[in-house]
């Protein structure tokens, strides 16, 4: 692989991790609000976090590009602050890929946490645990499949995302050029070559990841949440 | 020290009015058919049915009324659920320090190793969950909840999951913490036999209604009240031991009517106990009995009859000496012998259980 293909990679993993992380701070308080009961309000949101499942990628793609851009709504926002606007530069990739991976975080979370059901924490309740104690030490610690489900399917999500990132991306070596897009360059300079070693890194890095939540997920099941 | 109630729920087809006072002494058992209310009852308590509209008060503090709600995880009470409760990701050590933790040391009153001796738990304690038997868990979930000091132990049906065995292994443990008293217990259960043997106070409850209310031998002697029909129904004795006969391996505890015979206890001499006497071990006879194999034999005055479940029979109240003992006997020999109220007889009784040993 050339070095051109190691720093996308490289960017890729950087991209995937960092959005991975943030999403999954974002999606946990959000995701336990959707779990907790049924409204107007969280039918409109259930359906809104669900919106980039089923959006074309380059829809996503333009409208951040019109935000993100120096004019845009939060390009004039990050200018005012001192900041570059987003467009075409690494923040601007990782809020785009944290949009279009969010349910891949929320939904999972979602379940996880409508399964444990209200029981076990109305156990830690008695048990003197406040709300955010009971989130923490009972519903988190209970959702462990869930969580590491939102992890790796948010992490190979945006490892493989393309239209988004080369909508408000650009393709710029270093910098927003991600290891799909590397991909894309090299399929359309017609070097196989270099596309096959990075497809078949690429469908490794994927599959391994599956394989351990598969394999994890099967050690992580129980008969419920409380015994 | 009382708990005052007054709670208003309303669901589909179900409404709970309640307005109480439950003595915060010693074990109240919270009895009624399933249905009656008994358990939204106690989450009512517990701060775990927000929707309730209710006054509650424990000692003067206030829980619940139109301006305040404190949430139960901070009203500082114990809560044991009907069915199993431990945490799945916890081992029972973890289950049991999960509240343990969370209460400051200077409201602890009771150690770690003092629940864990008390409901001999010191086995288990590596042992996660799914390891556990029903009984076991359900131990470690009445050790987890005394290990919050609470001021108030709530208890749903507790051993009605179990089968015969765990019951009893689960039992004597509850007797043992009522005869430590170190908290007051607010027990809900459909089995009387339960509230027989553990309670000091009853709270009848039917179809979301206090029936009735009061000290456990009163109430299961009272005519207007249906404790008496059930099956399992009787009465009981506050006792204390008098002497052992070692020769026939019996002991004799005194009550008001008289001495009884039961089986050789390892009870000390001057100690105090509750017997219970079920109303099908009662029988009656006009003449005092000789020749009989029944040790156990009572004068007694009959106050009145009530039906029993069964229509062939019928619960006679009688008072043996002051306290009321119940009989269960067939229409028929009430009728032969013409039994009225007033009437003097003789109370047979064929067996005695020794509570709270």
């Amino acid at each position: 692989m050339g070095s051109v293909d190691l720093i996308a990679l490289w960017l890729s993993l950087r991209l995937a991790t960092l959005t991975t992380t943030l999403l999954l701070l974002l999606s946990a308080p959000l995701a336990w609000w959707l779990a907790m009961g049924a409204s107007r309000i969280r039918t409109v949101v259930d359906a809104l976090v669900s919106l980039p499942l089923v959006l074309p990628p380059t829809v996503l793609g333009f409208y951040l590009l019109l935000l993100l851009a120096p004019g845009g709504a939060i390009g004039s926002a990050f200018r005012a602050l001192g900041l570059p606007a987003p467009a075409f530069t690494f923040a601007g990739l990782v809020i785009g890929s944290m949009l279009y991976s969010l349910p891949f975080a929320v939904q999972p979370l979602r379940d996880a946490f409508q399964g444990i059901g209200a029981r076990p924490l109305e156990v830690a309740a008695t048990l003197r645990a406040s709300p955010w104690d009971r989130f923490a030490s009972v519903a988190l610690p209970l959702s462990m499949r869930g969580i590491l489900t939102a992890t790796v399917l948010c992490f190979a999500h945006t490892l493989g995302e393309f239209g988004v990132v080369l909508m408000i991306g650009g393709n710029i070596p270093g910098r927003t050029q991600t290891a799909s897009i590397a991909l894309f360059n090299h399929a359309e300079a017609l070097e196989y070559g270099a596309a096959y070693h990075l497809s078949l890194v690429l469908l490794a890095l994927c599959f391994l990841l599956l394989l351990t939540v598969y394999g994890t997920n099967r050690r992580l099941r129980t008969t419920g949440a409380l015994l | 020290m009382t708990l005052a109630l007054r709670v208003a729920l309303t669901r589909p087809q179900f409404s709970l009015e309640v307005e109480c006072e439950v003595p915060t002494r010693g074990i109240t058992g919270l009895f009624g058919r399933s249905g009656s209310g008994k358990t939204t009852l106690l989450r009512c308590i517990a701060g775990l049915e927000r929707r309730a509209q209710a006054q509650i008060a424990f000692d003067e503090e206030i829980w619940q009324d139109a301006d305040h709600f404190v949430p139960a995880h901070r009203r500082r009470i114990g809560y044991v659920f009907q069915e199993s409760s431990l945490f799945a990701h916890l081992d029972v050590r973890g289950n049991l320090e999960f509240g343990l933790r969370r209460v400051p040391p200077s409201e602890r009153r009771l150690s770690f190793d003092e629940a864990v001796t008390l409901l001999d738990l010191a086995a288990l304690l590596p042992q996660r969950a799914p390891q556990l038997s029903g009984g076991e868990r359900q131990r470690v979930a009445i050790g987890r909840a005394l290990l919050m000091s609470p001021r108030l132990l709530l208890m749903d049906e507790p051993v009605s999951n179990l089968d015969q065995s765990s019951k009893a292994e689960i039992l004597p443990h509850l007797e043992r913490l009522r005869d430590i008293s170190i908290m007051p217990i607010l027990y809900v259960s459909h089995a009387l036999g339960e509230i027989m043997r553990l309670a000091d106070h009853l709270l009848l409850l039917e179809a979301g209604r206090v029936r009735a209310a009061g000290p456990v031998q009163e109430m299961l002697a009272r005519s207007d009240l249906p404790l008496g029909r059930y099956e399992d129904g009787g009465s009981v004795f506050d006792a204390i031991v008098e002497e052992h006969d070692d020769r026939y391996h019996l002991t004799y505890v005194r009550i008001g009517a008289g001495r009884l015979a039961v089986a050789r206890s390892t009870l000390s001499v001057g100690r105090r106990l509750r017997v219970r006497i079920d109303a099908r071990d009662v029988s009656l006879a006009l003449r005092a009995p000789e020749l009989t194999s029944i040790l156990n034999i009572l004068p007694a005055r009959i106050v009145d009859f009530s039906d029993a479940e069964d229509p062939a029979q019928t619960v006679v109240r009688l008072d043996a000496g002051g306290d009321p003992l119940l009989a269960r006997i067939t229409r028929r020999s009430a009728a032969e012998l013409n039994l009225a109220p007033g009437t003097q007889l003789f109370a047979q009784v064929k067996g005695v259980a020794l509570m709270g040993q």
